[in-house]
């Protein structure tokens, strides 16, 4: 405690320090908050928390705080696995070129109705 | 504003209420509900000005955000209780909150107590949200519809503050042993405060059925707290009460210094706004 603080630390039981530990960060976890009913769960952010129960109640704090949800999920970032950045190319530009994978490239057969 | 106004002609027992709609309301108190109010009232102010010390300090950012968020709805209902404590003298939530002295303030002593470090703060906001968990989800049938809603407003965000600080008692009890010898010695150090709140104060026979018999909450209490630390394997401390006094403006030696903090703005500048 500094000096001249008056609400805080005063009267405190400081520990008698024991050895230094060099305390390991909490685990990542990703947020995802369903703003209503009949959407889907968004990704919000990310934030720390030691377990799932106090990553939950985190998240409520952090990322609902001004009515933004209705349904709250946390997930381990550790079990999100995610697509190589260094890896576009073969990942995500192949469809270029394959227009007939839209149903805009074909034109309607004449005589079909409702489409 | 209107729709301040609006929510203010209704205040019936139940119905949820935000300080802004008891500004609105012409709803006087009686002179022992405005005292009553300002028990309830110093009592939140006083904990979230302690509460507040910790943004920045807390042991994570996200804790931070906790534990300000809980300063933030107790400034909320002190608010309430202080807006319509005032209705009965004509003054205003900032001339109770900023304008009194120590002796003029009602709240308990274990509001006022030091936050010591992260377990002892959880041990007291664990004490805290009990009883005015027990207190608001009773103090919701007040036969004065200004207490009863604004209870019905804090009941809900007390229940969220009993969950943060449980939950928080029995991490820390089944940690690490620095972590449960820490909460054990918060517990002790809460707990001679505990008796104080359930005193039945000469006011509480003249209010009636407008107030809760804190006495009545010490059960209820009791085998909350009860489950919670048997869970996490540790013992109602088994302490001496300390005198308190607080109902009546005796206090400990700390509220004079929470009021200098907490006053010094608006007493320096007077009508002071950003």
């Amino acid at each position: 405690m500094t000096g001249g603080s008056t609400t805080g630390d005063d009267g405190s039981t400081a520990p008698a320090a024991g050895p230094a530990e060099k305390r390991q960060p909490w685990p990542l976890w990703e947020v995802f908050v369903r703003s209503s009913r009949g959407l889907s769960h968004v990704h919000a952010g990310s934030l720390h928390a030691p377990d799932a129960d106090m990553a939950l109640r985190n998240a409520r704090d952090l990322y609902t705080r001004r009515n933004e949800g209705v349904s709250l999920w946390v997930v381990p970032s550790s079990a999100i696995i995610t697509s190589d950045p260094s890896a576009k190319e073969q990942f995500f530009e192949s469809p270029q070129g394959k227009d007939y994978r839209h149903a805009t490239y074909y034109s309607k057969s004449e005589g079909v109705k409702h489409l | 504003m209107s729709e301040a106004n609006a929510s203010a002609t209704r205040i019936t027992p139940g119905n949820a209420l935000r300080p802004e709609d008891i500004a609105a309301s012409d709803a006087v108190p009686s002179p022992e509900a405005a005292e009553y109010a300002l028990w309830l009232g110093d009592d939140s102010l006083i904990l979230a000005q302690r509460l507040g010390w910790w943004i920045s300090r807390a042991p994570e950012l996200e804790e931070d955000v906790a534990l300000a968020n809980i300063a933030l709805d107790l400034i909320g209902h002190a608010r309430s209780f202080l807006t319509y404590a005032g209705h009965a003298s004509g003054r205003t939530e900032d001339d109770l909150a900023y304008f009194r002295r120590e002796p003029e303030f009602r709240s308990a002593h274990l509001f006022e107590q030091p936050n010591g470090d992260f377990a002892r703060t959880i041990a007291r906001q664990f004490v805290v949200s009990h009883y005015q968990w027990e207190l608001y989800s009773r103090l919701t049938h007040s036969t004065d519809a200004t207490l009863a809603g604004i209870a019905a407003k804090a009941v809900k965000e007390v229940d969220y503050h009993r969950d943060h600080s449980l939950q928080w008692v029995l991490r820390l009890a089944q940690g690490t042993e620095e972590s449960r010898r820490r909460m054990i010695a918060g517990l002790k150090l809460t707990w001679p405060y505990v008796e104080e709140l359930f005193a039945d104060e000469p006011l509480i026979d003249a209010l009636g059925g407008a107030a809760v018999r804190p006495s009545s909450l010490r059960e209820p209490f009791d085998a909350a707290v009860a489950a919670v630390l048997a869970e996490a394997d540790l013992e109602v401390p088994a302490v001496p009460g300390a005198t308190g006094g607080g109902r009546r403006g005796v206090h400990s030696e700390h509220l004079g210094y929470i009021l200098a903090e907490l006053q010094v703005l608006a007493r320096e500048h007077p009508g002071a706004s950003w």
